[in-house]
């Protein structure tokens, strides 16, 4: 399993064909306390930069672009009830939904942990 | 406090009715009829005053307030222009519409017809609809007019430009009325970056959204170069009127490129914000935009010299609200402008400006203020100096208050972090801005000396630091019971 | 200083100008470029209060507001209780703004969770929100809000909805990618056989009006059913004084309820300003427009009130808001909740028994003049259609010169229907009054 950041502040975790999508602690901190996050309906087809769901805080609303593309699989239905998890498990709890790949090499666009980090440095 | 349904005793009642002079009606039938009556809250009438009362002693306002509220304009409301709209208030609107009903309510419609003329003259616009009911009515009244331009000259057109300092109401009135948004970001000196509008700029831009002075409170003086780009791609130029205080008789959008203008007449002419509204945003336009404006109008006819009320033409764009507008409010606007008159008006602008000015010298040693040239009738800070210390501009709203000052905006524009956008208005004090600008020091000051003092701030309240995070997941919105 | 509104003072203004450090005003102004100043800028002078107030009285004796009121169409004459003025013209709730800082705004936000509260229980939906404009743009923003609930792009509309409120329906959506199917009334109804034919996958909603545009009440509950078999949602448009007696939007199985407030403590004034509501089901909450006011508790625990889910609107969402709508008509709302509450649960019954009353009575007296014959395809509320046996703006032109409003004449919204009138009778209109306008009447049929 490799894990891939946007600059949008998505992260996706890819393992074979799938990958796990979410927020980055960073983009979770900078929006304060979530309140919401709107899911897509499982079964949506999406390209890499699209916007795929939408997440709001209390003050903040901001959307989510699909890090790869593909087709929406599963959604963590569990952030309905628990929105708060985005906050406190950002990178792990609070997965978002998950995306069966179209073409696996668009991760090549993508950056890794490393690259992120020095990304948020220069922000 | 109670809420007043907590209050309701059964059976009770705050007012009576008259008795009925007419038979009793027949029933109606038992699908129509609803199965219990509506649980309103039952109380006497004492009860009920001394809720309410109660329930405003708990607001700051302007009359209670120095209230400097960025991109507002919480002037001083006349107490004479509260009596004036109670002299209209048994006006049906459909009478001016029945044969022979507008000799009826020649007054009323006179009113309206001279209120579009000053308003034109202020903002050097041809003709005025009374119709939009608010700011942000008003930007999409003036939106459709601009679609219905282009559609009738048959230009294929998809964009609205606006640039980041813009007020949110403009990009959602664009996309209400189906545009997609073109943003340009500021430049460093303050205003739209002309470089990267220039390069937006393409032959699918429908209009070119501008407040000016924008929500840095700055005169763009680029404004004309920019109208005529956009109009060399045949975009029309509309007017944000809601900083239209910083400029009356000084500068009239019409004469400098605006096509379409809305005015906050909440905001400008004097009459009161009533805790969020009503407003009233009558629309200006130049000639080429006359014929879409929204039915019904007022003409004058000039063969009986008398006001007629047009309810069709061919080209119009329909209606944005049910007739002539929020007439009481317009009734208040209009006591305001001929009371003030042309000399009152300039004054105004002249002294909203010169307010903003003493406020910004006097505090630009205390907060950052990233914008440094002579403002207009407002003034934005950042509190990125008090951030260090870990104080941020919401917590120096909170100490104004314990201070009993309303708070300036905060966190808006949205471009300056930490902002802190001031308008003091034309009616304050020199006392009133020297009390208010000594507070906002001690802030700076205790910002240093005792950052975590404001963590407890408000504690002169009914209530402390609310929950908005909670009130947001749990979504009681509603009293059940 | 020409006016009392600008308190400084000759030697205040130098003071200030030092202090800035600039010779004079004009200065400030220099970021203008000189070329763009204003030319022309021809108001009159100025005047004192007083002259302005004299004035003001010269423009309202230049209305005949002594008129007897027998047309509504959306806009009624009811009583307000003296309460009403006197609480909303506190000028803690008519001078303060929209409650950005919750902790200073108590007063405004309590009273607006209490309005909401109000339209809930009058509508028997969950959630209401802030207020809107008025009830025409209300029903634009309700069928916005379930083209958004559904994704859908088609919308049934009742032909029997106030046309005025159909035009502004109309305006809003002109030049979005929506498909308006209009069902042409039938007997003053809603025409079911069309709405079957036109009901699809596609409908986002069906909007209907109670009572109608002739004043005819009908019950909405199987199309409800058949609005939700399709999956779309059932939008009403009601008249909230007739709520005291009708069957509210949530017994019928409405997805969103939609209304003027007017008529609810907020005088005619040549109609404006009042207020919209807009109530739903809970689910629908973050497709709502505007502003709305959630319960919450502060640090200490105690329950305070704040505006909430603020990430829907345009200072936040920007282009991608639900709604472009900034100021509500708050104060109008206010007036509504204080109407409401000194009325009270047998109060607003108790008044819309009277408006049914005085109309059935009226009714009954107006079929009885020969050539009129009142519409008979539904029970009706506080407003009734008539046919006439000549045309109706010319018998309405004449008794106007009586000082008696008739009624209002259908001719211009509806093809054929020129000797028809809509008569509405409210609880302000005595016996005698009603009696006068069936006597004038008939002297003007025989002439």
């Amino acid at each position: 399993m490799s894990i891939y950041f946007t600059k949008e502040h998505e992260w996706a975790k890819v393992s074979g064909n799938l990958a796990l999508v979410g927020i980055s602690e960073h983009a979770a901190h900078e929006l304060g306390d979530v309140t919401f996050v709107e899911l897509p309906p499982v079964g949506k087809q999406v390209k890499q930069g699209e916007v795929v769901a939408a997440i709001e805080s209390v003050k903040a609303a901001s959307d989510i672009y699909a890090p790869l593309s593909g087709k929406v699989v599963r959604v963590n239905s569990v952030l309905d009830e628990a929105p708060e998890q985005v906050n406190e498990s950002p990178e792990q709890a609070a997965w978002m939904l998950e995306i069966e790949l179209g073409d696996p090499a668009e991760t090549g666009s993508l950056m890794s942990k490393e690259q992120y980090d020095a990304y948020l440095k220069t922000l | 406090m109670q809420l007043i349904f907590e209050q309701s005793v059964p059976g009770r009642k705050g007012v009576m009715l008259p008795a009925s002079d007419v038979p009793r009606a027949a029933a109606l039938p038992e699908g129509l009829r609803r199965a219990e009556p509506a649980a309103l809250p039952e109380l006497s009438e004492l009860d009920l005053v001394r809720h309410f009362t109660n329930l405003s002693r708990r607001n700051f306002s302007v009359d209670t307030h120095f209230y400097p509220l960025g991109s507002c304009t919480m002037k001083y409301n006349a107490k004479v222009l509260e009596n004036a709209a109670g002299l209209f208030s048994p006006l049906h609107p459909l009478t001016a519409l029945l044969p022979g009903g507008s000799d009826l309510c020649q007054g009323a419609l006179g009113m309206l017809y001279d209120l579009g003329q000053m308003l034109a003259d202020v903002t050097g616009m041809d003709e005025v609809t009374t119709q939009p009911l608010a700011g942000a009515h008003g930007e999409m009244t003036g939106m459709l007019l601009i679609a219905a331009y282009h559609k009738a000259k048959g230009n294929k057109k998809k964009y609205v430009v606006v640039p980041d300092s813009s007020h949110g109401t403009n990009p959602a009135s664009a996309a209400m009325v189906g545009y997609e948004i073109i943003t340009i970001p500021t430049a460093l000196y303050g205003d739209m970056d002309l470089e990267l509008f220039r390069q937006a700029m393409n032959n699918e831009v429908a209009a070119v959204m501008m407040t000016c002075p924008n929500t840095l409170g700055l005169f763009n003086p680029h404004i004309k170069e920019i109208a005529d780009i956009a109009h060399s791609h045949d975009a029309l130029m509309y007017y944000d009127g809601a900083n239209l205080n910083a400029i009356m008789g000084k500068v009239r959008p019409g004469d400098v490129g605006f096509d379409v203008i809305h005015v906050n007449l909440h905001k400008t002419f004097g009459t009161p914000h009533g805790g969020g509204g009503p407003g009233s945003g009558p629309v200006g336009v130049k000639k080429a935009l006359v014929p879409f404006l929204p039915m019904p109008r007022i003409v004058h006819d000039d063969d009986s010299g008398q006001l007629r009320v047009q309810t069709d033409s061919p080209q119009t764009i329909g209606r944005t609200a049910n007739f002539f507008g929020n007439f009481g409010v317009m009734v208040k606007a209009y006591a305001y402008m001929i009371m003030l008159g042309r000399e009152g008006l300039i004054e105004v602008s002249e002294q909203a400006v010169l307010n903003a000015n003493y406020i910004k010298e006097r505090l630009k040693d205390y907060f950052e203020l990233p914008y440094q040239q002579t403002c207009m009738h407002e003034v934005v800070f950042s509190a990125s100096r008090q951030l260090e210390h870990g104080v941020h501009a919401i917590d120096i709203a909170k100490f104004l208050i314990d201070k009993g000052y309303h708070p300036p905006t905060v966190y808006f524009p949205l471009i300056v972090k930490e902002a802190i956008m001031i308008e003091p208005t034309e009616t304050e004090s020199k006392q009133t801005l020297d009390a208010f600008i000594e507070v906002m020091i001690e802030a700076a000051k205790l910002a240093e000396s005792d950052p975590t003092a404001f963590a407890a701030m408000p504690v002169s309240m009914p209530v402390t630091r609310l929950d908005e995070t909670k009130a947001a997941r749990e979504q009681n919105v509603c009293c059940v019971g | 200083m020409t006016s009392h509104y600008c308190p400084h003072t000759p030697q205040e203004i130098r003071e200030m100008l030092d202090a800035i450090g600039v010779a004079s005003i004009e200065e400030l102004f220099v970021p203008i470029p000189p070329e763009l100043l204003a030319k022309t800028f021809n108001l009159p002078p100025g005047r004192s209060e007083f002259e302005t107030y004299a004035r003001m009285q010269e423009l309202a004796a230049d209305n005949c507001s002594q008129l007897s009121l027998f047309i509504g169409g959306g806009f009624y004459d009811h009583l307000i209780p003296a309460a009403v003025d006197h609480l909303a013209g506190r000028a803690e709730f008519y001078t303060a703004y929209t409650p950005y800082q919750p902790e200073c705004s108590q007063g405004t936000l309590q009273a607006l969770f209490e309005y909401q509260t109000a339209i809930c229980r009058l509508t028997g939906l969950e959630v209401s929100n802030a207020s809107l404009y008025d009830g025409a743009t209300a029903l634009a923003e309700g069928a916005l809000m379930a083209l958004r609930a559904t994704n859908r792009s088609k919308l049934l509309v009742d032909g029997c909805i106030s046309p005025i409120a159909r035009q502004v329906l109309a305006t809003y959506l002109s030049n979005l990618e929506v498909e308006i199917v209009a069902l042409p009334p039938l007997d003053g109804l809603l025409n079911r056989q069309e709405l079957a034919a036109q009901l699809d996958g596609d409908t986002a909603a069906l909007l209907v009006q109670y009572p109608n545009v002739f004043g005819c009440v009908e019950d909405f509950s199987p199309v409800a059913e058949q609005v939700h078999a399709a999956g779309g949602l059932l939008v009403t448009a009601v008249y909230p004084v007739a709520l005291g007696m009708l069957t509210s939007p949530a017994e019928i199985g409405a997805d969103i309820a939609v209304g003027d407030g007017q008529s609810l403590g907020n005088p005619l004034s040549f109609g404006g300003p009042s207020f919209g509501f807009i109530a739903a089901k809970k689910a629908c909450i973050r497709n709502m427009p505007g502003r709305i006011v959630g319960e919450t508790v502060d640090k200490n625990g105690q329950r305070g009130f704040v505006l909430t889910l603020q990430a829907r609107e345009q200072h936040i969402k920007r282009h991608k808001a639900t709604s472009n709508i900034c100021s509500n008509q708050s104060l109008c709302a206010l007036r509504g909740l204080i109407f409401l509450s000194a009325l009270g649960k047998g109060g607003l019954a108790e008044l819309a028994q009277l408006n049914r009353d005085k109309a059935e009575y009226a009714k009954s007296c107006l079929a009885r003049i020969p050539g009129v014959t009142v519409l008979q395809s539904a029970p009706t509320f506080n407003e009734f259609t008539v046919s006439l046996p000549k045309a109706a703006d010319q018998v309405v032109g004449a008794l106007l010169a009586k000082g008696i409003v008739a009624g209002l004449p259908l001719g211009q919204y509806f093809e054929g229907s020129q000797n028809l009138m809509v008569v509405t009778v409210t609880e302000k209109r005595s016996r005698k009054e009603i009696d006068l306008l069936v006597k004038e009447l008939e002297v003007a049929l025989c002439n």
